[in-house]
């Protein structure tokens, strides 16, 4: 079991297997998630029953819940990546922390302004400073200082250590704004409005929710495959593998 | 190992000692931020009471964070960082060492003058004690999570605003918490649970902080 | 001569920075009392090999090992002298001395190294050469075993170069492993690194 995980561990870590292993499963993993999304966006968005209180506003929810699991995921994602990055100096695990940031950003940016467009009917304005929105504001600006500090640093390696460091603080600094944001709301009770029931979703509308989030989380994964395989190629340039690679006259 | 404690604790204060701008202007950038809010709001001592709390911890916390971006920065261009790094002693000890210096001669002066401004600031005479000790629990870890980000940033000319955009977001739970408490005090409710929170934010930044300083130094000197 | 076992032994050490080829393939090995000379064109990567060797940087494929643990044995000077311009002469001796437990006069070392009577002037209001003298005064306190020193002989009058010269030659014989970036080469026996376009050639 342990001499699995650990061939695993070190198959994953070697640039050359990642790129067959990706290119094995990229052509599957992008239609699928593709379809997916699809599926449950359309199933959502057009067949879902409607809802009793918000009426047709809360089908914005097959998106937003996607883009708002997906985008707190993949920070949690990098900073297990740096933690892996500076404790085993794992060179993939830099290339993906470096892959995650981009598409995690963009799914952060739509949950905030999906947040907004499904504020706008249920609290009567775009933008409250709700514990959820804030902390997804504070997500936002947590992805954007990993992309600031990346692309500050030269040399692509200092780089991803860098990051790997700040990702780590973070994550756990994520944790406490959650507490401290969830704190600040019952300092003045009564600003939110709790209009929607978490747990009263109804089984109709629950299905596309998970498809559409399946979904979503394969594509992310699927973008962050393609940006790693980039990286992976950019940075081994030099080496043996690469350079067959390119000389063939077809790609893999 | 206490002996390089000691030394490396002389030098952190000697150095501040003998260029006493960095000391002073961290302490007089607080004191004209939080007199810009009256002039700019409006005088009125309801209004300023109730938006005292938040000014004075934004205006603390961008002092802190702006008297960090030099923290290494003389150290690494003079080469006296890498002579740390390659030194039998572990980094941590002469990084706590700086931090202790840095915040005795920065955090500290801040905290002591929280109350004047919290009385130019019309907050109740009953609440400045919790502010003082709200902004005392909290410099510390200003200091040390601003470090982390003052390290990364070493090596890169980019002035603060590179700083600013990767440290002020650690810096929200702290600012939360510590407007907060006094908050809390001008509602006259117990404040001691928060103070804790504070305590406890502090007791974690102390224990992960100084090595995540050290690994940040030397990521940037291109380990 | 005895051979003993070296101190220091590099396996085919690259590295590439701001994607080009500094060094490739560099493989040697280094024994106590020997003195290397680095030498090579600006931008050749000396400096660069200097800092993998003492461990502050860390890209590169290859090996480096050091036989002995490296720390408590080095005594590193970097590019820049690591001097700071607000404490003294004998402030900022003392401060290396505690950091890398080394032993010795302070005051002896700085006249050593021709700072007598500079000892309490803010190293600010020294010239460069003099700012470089107080970091290589730790030549002249207690014994480190390796010597890795990044352009020693810059910005130092003739006099200065010819007492580091004697200095160098006197610690290898007594048994320190110097390793140095410069075009001045010291003794007959000192061997030579060349860094060059085509790769190194020991």
């Amino acid at each position: 079991m342990w001499k699995t995980i650990k061939r695993w561990y070190h198959q994953l870590g070697s640039p050359v297997y990642f790129y067959r292993f990706s290119s094995a499963v990229l052509p599957w993993l992008l239609p699928i998630s593709v379809v997916l999304l699809g599926v449950g966006l359309a199933w959502g968005l057009a067949w879902a029953p409607v809802e009793r209180y918000q009426g047709d506003s809360y089908r914005i929810i097959y998106i937003h819940v996607p883009a708002s699991s997906g985008a707190l995921m993949g920070y949690i994602a990098m900073g297990v990546a740096g933690l892996v990055a500076l404790v085993w100096r794992m060179k993939m695990a830099e290339v993906m922390l470096k892959a995650l940031a981009p598409f995690g950003a963009v799914l952060a940016a739509v949950s905030l302004v999906t947040g907004a467009l499904w504020g706008k009917p249920t609290w009567g304005t775009y933008w409250q400073w709700d514990a959820r929105m804030t902390s997804m504001l504070i997500l936002l600006f947590l992805y954007l200082g990993i992309i600031a500090l990346q692309s500050a640093i030269r040399d692509p390696r200092q780089a991803a250590r860098a990051a790997s460091l700040l990702a780590m603080v973070g994550v756990i600094n994520v944790v406490i704004v959650k507490y401290s944001v969830e704190w600040l709301q019952t300092l003045h009770q009564g600003s939110t409005l709790k209009v929607v029931g978490e747990s009263s979703i109804d089984a109709a509308m629950k299905w596309p929710l998970l498809i559409s989030m399946l979904g979503l989380w394969l594509l992310y994964a699927a973008n962050v495959l393609m940006r790693a395989r980039t990286e992976v190629l950019n940075r081994e340039r030099r080496a043996g593998w690469v350079r067959k690679l390119v000389s063939r006259p077809r790609g893999i | 190992m206490s002996g390089v404690w000691g030394a490396a604790l002389r030098r952190e204060l000697t150095l501040i000692w003998r260029a006493p701008a960095d000391m002073v202007q961290p302490l007089f950038f607080f004191v004209v931020v939080v007199s810009l809010f009256p002039l700019g709001l409006s005088p009125k001592p309801a209004l300023l009471a109730l938006v005292a709390p938040g000014a004075i911890w934004v205006a603390a916390l961008l002092a802190v964070m702006l008297s960090l971006d030099g923290l290494f920065r003389r150290d690494q261009e003079s080469g006296a960082l890498d002579q740390m790094l390659t030194s039998p002693v572990v980094s941590v000890v002469p990084v706590a060492a700086k931090l202790l210096a840095h915040w005795l001669l920065t955090g500290l002066p801040l905290a002591l003058m929280a109350p004047l401004l919290g009385y130019m600031m019309q907050l109740p005479v009953a609440v400045l004690d919790t502010l003082m000790i709200s902004v005392l629990l909290g410099t510390p870890t200003l200091t040390v999570v601003g470090a982390i980000g003052a390290a990364l940033t070493v090596g890169l000319n980019r002035g603060g605003i590179l700083l600013a955009v990767l440290v002020l977001p650690l810096y929200i739970p702290v600012l939360v918490f510590g407007a907060g408490v006094v908050r809390t005090a001008q509602d006259g409710l117990p404040t001691d649970g928060l103070l804790a929170v504070l305590g406890a934010i502090l007791a974690l930044a102390l224990s992960l902080g100084p090595v995540a300083v050290a690994l940040g130094l030397r990521i940037s000197a291109g380990d | 001569m005895i051979i003993t076992a070296p101190r220091l032994t590099v396996r085919r050490l690259s590295c590439e920075r701001d994607d080009r080829m500094l060094f490739r393939d560099l493989s040697f090995s280094a024994g106590d009392g020997e003195i290397w000379q680095i030498t090579g064109a600006n931008g050749a990567g000396k400096t660069t090999l200097l800092r993998i060797l003492v461990g502050l940087h860390g890209f590169y494929d290859g090996e480096v090992l050091w036989h002995q643990p490296l720390a408590p044995s080095l005594l590193y000077l970097g590019h820049q002298p690591g001097v700071r311009e607000e404490l003294s002469a004998r402030e900022n001796l003392r401060y290396s001395q505690a950091l890398c437990g080394q032993g010795g006069d302070p005051d002896a070392a700085l006249e050593a190294v021709g700072l007598y009577g500079f000892e309490d002037v803010p190293a600010g209001r020294l010239s460069a050469g003099q700012k470089r003298r107080i970091a290589l005064a730790r030549l002249w306190l207690d014994h480190k075993p390796v010597w890795v020193l990044d352009e020693p002989f810059t910005a130092i009058d003739q006099d200065g170069v010819a007492r580091l010269d004697a200095r160098l030659r006197e610690a290898a014989a007594a048994g320190t492993l110097v390793l140095y970036t410069s075009h001045h080469q010291v003794g007959e026996n000192a061997r030579r690194l060349h860094l060059g376009a085509a790769g190194a050639r020991p």
